[in-house]
């Protein structure tokens, strides 16, 4: 089945559009779509006639051109037949927005149109979703475009069997400047679910990293899941919902009790190289990070910081994840000071983290960043910047990504108060260095490229 | 592949859903697995007649399709070393619901690991590997696997333990040998592969091991509900 007419059409019928009601989720997005998009829209409806002084088709097989993507927003009981007319008007494939399948207890008619499609080839995503969202080239969601928040164009893949907590997400990633390649609703996940598109993401040019809001994979369908992710070349990331065991099942076995669903599930997936998220936090962190490194690293971190809490709070959190904060032999640590401004020199503390005080100035965070990144007894850069110091102008975002170009030495910051540090934080983001609001959000970016790779 | 004896076994568990330790001791047995000597005894003399042939000391488990935790009707002595500690084990045991013999068996000393399998509905036959003995839940020191294991999965499982250090030889005690539990749960995997279609889940607990051999020193076989 060829998935990408879902992602790209050039032409898309809107099926199930009022003429009356201009606030049905039909309307909602052939508007959108029309309005603000590179794509052509055909809105139809049995009874034609015109909406917003566009010809309304009575039926997809009257729509002049062919149709790539077919959007069904019509009531279920319609859904087989039109299904039926889209395949024989030789529609690419179909988002089934609808709702009042298996969700409800219609388990027969989401066969019907699982069996429909399958007959011909014929991919669908659905029903009882919202559907597929690719920046700045079209989105099937039923929501007002005034009222999304919209993620820049960017590399990560997120599919989720909930829609509420895909756009949540949506929101979460634009705050942080993490940039969206497609977003996927999947609903009931009646003939595509999280494997198809696994395997179309694997291959899509314009999708780095992969990630998941996963509530229950099908019968045997994590085993094919976790094969596929191991052999998959692109970080896979996955938040699993359901994590408390389900109500008071008898069990009569030890392994049935030890082996719990979540924990088979938890220990399954890392074993084959896929990245769990514990919450939505480790989900945007770990999908920021992601997207701009890819290189598993053992954990061994460097710490650089303008404040001794800052470095103490820090590594805690590594050590909580399992990351070491080696400290550095007598000779590298006068090395480092040696080289240090002559306000911090004889009281920044050197052994790791590097507390450069209250006193450093950009050229210190430069030199000690430098430093650490030719040092083989590190593998990843923790910087917590406090841009409030008087010594920190704006421009080290861009000083300190300049390093990472040069050494290859994955670096993450921190830094605090998103708006008011606005233009250091995009001197990092726009060089594709993740930044964090939080310092246990900086660590977890570490953490992500620790746990990208079999365990 | 099963042998028509394991099918035997299973079959004839059938109705009861579990299969009775002395024969699931021989189902592994038939699998490749080390179980230790042991005899199903229905009398007194017969039981000491076995006990006096391995040796003392020996084990007693009481024999009953009504009884699937053994330990939580007393029904397990350990450590028996005269004929008189058996006879008491004996006259206790048969006044157990549904006793229908005593197991004796030799004892085995080394480090008590279990060895599980269950259907997961999302992943299939999953295996796992963990501290065994009657503590098992309370530590709850596991790792799981899906099947098929291949050799170095063992290797992986091992090291995902709490208590990896303790199989590698801690504090001057002797390791285990890595290469008997090896191919003990490579045996183990190709059992329950053959016999998916069969269970529900399996403990093999505890699996004794020592620095030369991993002994199945009980297992209990759950099978799939009859199928209306």
């Amino acid at each position: 089945m060829n998935l990408q007419a879902l992602f790209e059409p050039k032409t898309m019928a809107v099926i199930g559009v009022s003429l009356t009601n201009s606030r049905h989720p039909a309307n909602v997005i052939y508007s959108k779509n029309h309005l603000r998009y590179p794509v052509t829209v055909f809105p139809v409806n049995p009874r034609g006639g015109t909406l917003q002084g566009e010809r309304v088709f009575a039926n997809i097989s009257e729509i002049p051109e062919r149709v790539d993507l077919a959007v069904i927003a019509a009531r279920a009981e319609y859904v087989p037949d039109i299904l039926s007319d889209c395949i024989q008007a030789g529609a690419g494939g179909a988002v089934v927005v609808s709702g009042g399948f298996a969700e409800s207890g219609r388990q027969d008619l989401q066969d019907r149109i699982v069996t429909i499609a399958k007959d011909e080839g014929f991919p669908f995503i659905g029903p009882n979703c919202l559907g597929i969202y690719t920046p700045s080239h079209m989105d099937t969601f039923f929501l007002p475009s005034e009222r999304m928040v919209r993620p820049d164009p960017g590399n990560v893949a997120l599919v989720s069997q909930s829609g509420g907590i895909l756009v949540d997400q949506i929101i979460k990633f634009s705050g942080e400047g993490i940039g969206l390649s497609r977003a996927v609703s999947i609903g009931n996940k009646a003939l595509i679910g999280e494997l198809d598109l696994l395997n179309y993401f694997a291959e899509d040019t314009e999708t780095h990293v992969i990630a998941f809001y996963v509530e229950g994979f099908g019968r045997r369908e994590g085993r094919d899941f976790v094969l596929a992710a191991s052999q998959c070349p692109k970080p896979v990331i996955i938040l699993k919902a359901g994590k408390s065991p389900g109500g008071s099942r008898a069990v009569s076995s030890h392994t049935a009790s030890l082996a719990g669903d979540y924990e088979t599930f938890s220990t399954i997936i890392s074993q084959h190289g896929v990245v769990e998220a514990k919450n939505e936090f480790e989900l945007v962190s770990f999908c920021e990070s992601l997207s701009c490194y890819q290189q598993p690293i053992e954990g061994r971190i460097g710490i650089v910081t303008g404040s001794g809490g800052h470095g103490a709070l820090a590594v805690d959190v590594c050590s909580a994840h399992g990351l070491s904060v080696p400290t550095f032999s007598e000779h590298a640590q006068t090395e480092i000071r040696k080289n240090l401004s002559s306000s911090v020199q004889s009281i920044a503390s050197v052994a790791n983290p590097i507390d450069l005080t209250g006193s450093a100035i950009d050229d210190d965070f430069v030199l000690a960043t430098s430093y650490l990144s030719r040092r083989k007894e590190i593998d990843c850069i923790v910087v917590l910047l406090l841009p409030y110091l008087p010594g920190i102008t704006s421009d080290l975002g861009v000083r300190l990504s300049q390093i990472y170009q040069q050494e290859h030495k994955p670096l993450v910051a921190y830094v605090p108060h998103l708006e008011k540090y606005g233009m250091l934080i995009e001197g990092f983001e726009l060089n594709r260095i993740p930044v964090s609001p939080s310092i246990e959000g900086a660590v977890l970016m570490a953490e992500a490229l620790r746990r990208n790779k079999p365990c | 592949m099963l042998t028509t004896e394991i099918r035997d076994i299973i079959s004839a568990s059938k109705e009861r859903g579990w299969v009775l330790e002395p024969e699931a001791k021989r189902l592994c047995s038939l699998a490749g697995l080390t179980v230790p000597r042991f005899a199903w005894t229905t009398g007194l003399e017969d039981a000491v007649r076995f006990a006096r042939e391995i040796g003392y000391p020996v084990v007693a488990k009481v024999i009953s399709p009504q009884v699937l935790h053994k330990s939580d009707v007393g029904g397990v002595v350990v450590d028996i070393d005269s004929d008189e500690k058996l006879r008491e084990a004996f006259h206790r045991f048969s006044q157990i619901t549904g006793f229908t013999g005593m197991l004796v068996e030799e004892m085995v000393s080394g480090i008590q690991l279990i060895a599980g399998a269950k259907i997961d509905y999302q992943f299939g036959l999953v295996i796992l590997l963990g501290v065994g003995g009657t503590g098992v839940e309370i530590y709850r020191d596991v790792t799981m696997r899906m099947a098929p294991l291949k050799p170095k999965d063992v290797a992986f499982m091992v090291r995902a333990l709490k208590a990896h250090q303790l199989l590698e030889g801690y504090r001057g005690s002797e390791p285990i040998s890595m290469s008997e539990l090896t191919r003990t749960m490579v045996a183990f995997s190709d059992l329950v592969m053959d016999l998916e279609e069969l269970i529900e889940s399996i403990d093999l607990n505890p699996i004794t091991c020592s620095s030369d051999r991993c002994v199945v020193a009980d297992a209990r076989i759950m099978l799939t509900a009859e199928k209306a």
